[in-house]
């Protein structure tokens, strides 16, 4: 149970190894399985096609409830990226958590705070880079005043918080998921044949749970990012 | 044990390495997926959705041709069913027409036979009075020429022949 990080110093940066071999992994498996899904393509979809194509008609939903498709139409393939990026990161915990030497190497990467608040912050200045190109600098800044210049504290409070929230609901739920699952099985399945016994069922339900977690997390975060991106973008707000 | 384990956990901490790795291999992942796999889909649903929308256009256009067709197809049929009915009509009305003249004409031969048969009837029965007439005019001379042979006196002869003449006389 007790396990560190593989911490390396490099250049002046800290790095965790485990957290940069697992978002490498990460990115590698939602590459190969787009790669193979979209290798032979063909007009009558089969297969993992269907399974790609679905997604990305659900993603176009997700923006087109946010946004007019218009506006929202460039940011498809991000957020298409981005949901497949994070639920394939929150699925990646849930098999196995690998240990060498003490340092936890497999986890999932989004069971980072510092990795989902990467991605959070990367969202947050998205949205405020397309708000200055959709409206202008005067415009956006316009939008801080409104409904009252009295309001803006408020607004500007409401911009970190957003990033906070948008990163740590991620984080807390996949590694709240992850903690409970080590316990499970690193304290209950590791004593006698009867806590192994017990360890089974509330185990195999946790997963399952897990998985809901994972997706609906990936789901949540996606349209946020959409949500706070069409408040930044959309005229009639 | 547990509170141990959260703690640790968390004390993780923020590393500001794995946040530059993270923010570049995402934008890395963004673009490779862009050229490999999001660009080509993208193209084939386009495409997909142009071949669709074409279809329909092209279903469309069928069907007000079949449409077109079919009620082309109805009218000359109607018009085919007209003239058959006309056909029949006049064919019906010639069929009248044409018995009406055998009838007439039958009617006509009829009458003519039965005044030529009654003309020979009657020509018959004339015949007939004509030679009976004769015969019983002969027959009654013969008869007479017999009767008067054999009771005609002298005497009577006279009378007869005075009396004759006194008709003959009277009509004059």
């Amino acid at each position: 149970m007790h396990h560190g990080a593989p911490l390396r110093e490099f250049m002046g940066l800290t790095f965790n190894l485990g957290n940069i071999m697992m978002i490498t992994v990460a990115s590698a498996v939602v590459f190969i399985i787009a790669v193979l899904a979209t290798r032979k393509l063909a007009m009558k979809p089969t297969g993992m096609q269907n399974i790609l194509e679905w997604v990305m008609d659900f993603v176009k939903g997700i923006i087109n409830s946010s946004m007019d498709w218009k506006d929202g139409g460039r940011f498809h393939l991000l957020a298409l990226t981005l949901i497949m990026y994070i639920f394939v990161s929150n699925m990646l915990g849930l098999p196995f958590s690998i240990t060498y030497n003490g340092e936890l190497w497999w986890k999932s990467p989004t069971a980072d705070p510092a990795i989902t608040l990467t991605l959070s912050l990367m969202l947050l200045a998205l949205t405020h880079f397309f708000g200055i190109k959709a409206k202008g600098a005067g415009g956006y800044g316009r939008e801080f005043l409104k409904p009252f210049w009295i309001m803006s504290p408020i607004k500007i409070v409401e911009e970190f918080a957003n990033a906070l929230t948008l990163g740590l609901r991620l984080y807390g739920n996949i590694y709240a998921g992850e903690i409970l699952l080590s316990l499970l099985v690193g304290s209950l399945a590791a004593g006698s044949w009867a806590g192994k016994f017990a360890a089974i069922i509330p185990t195999v339900a946790w997963q399952g749970f897990s998985i809901f977690i994972g997706g609906i997390q990936a789901f949540i975060f996606c349209m946020l990012s959409m949500v706070y991106m069409a408040h930044k973008v959309s005229r009639d707000h | 044990m547990l509170s141990n384990s959260l703690v640790l956990g968390a004390s993780t901490g923020f590393n500001s390495g794995d946040m530059i790795y993270q923010l570049i291999a995402f934008i890395i992942l963004l673009l490779l997926l862009k050229k490999f796999a999001w660009g080509p889909l993208m193209g084939i649903m386009k495409e997909r959705e142009n071949h669709i929308a074409n279809e329909i256009e092209s279903a469309e256009q069928s069907r007000t041709e079949a449409k077109k067709l079919l009620e082309e197809q109805r009218n000359l049929l109607k018009e085919a069913r007209n003239d058959a009915q006309g056909l029949i009509e006049s064919a019906k009305k010639q069929g009248d027409v044409q018995r009406e003249e055998i009838i007439a004409a039958a009617r006509a031969e009829s009458e003519r036979i039965k005044q030529s048969a009654k003309v020979e009837i009657e020509q018959q029965k004339e015949q007939a009075v004509a030679a009976i007439r004769e015969q019983v005019a002969s027959l009654s001379v013969l008869i007479a020429s017999k009767v008067i042979e054999k009771e005609l006196s002298a005497e009577d002869q006279e009378k007869l022949i005075n009396e004759y003449i006194q008709e003959a006389g009277e009509e004059r």
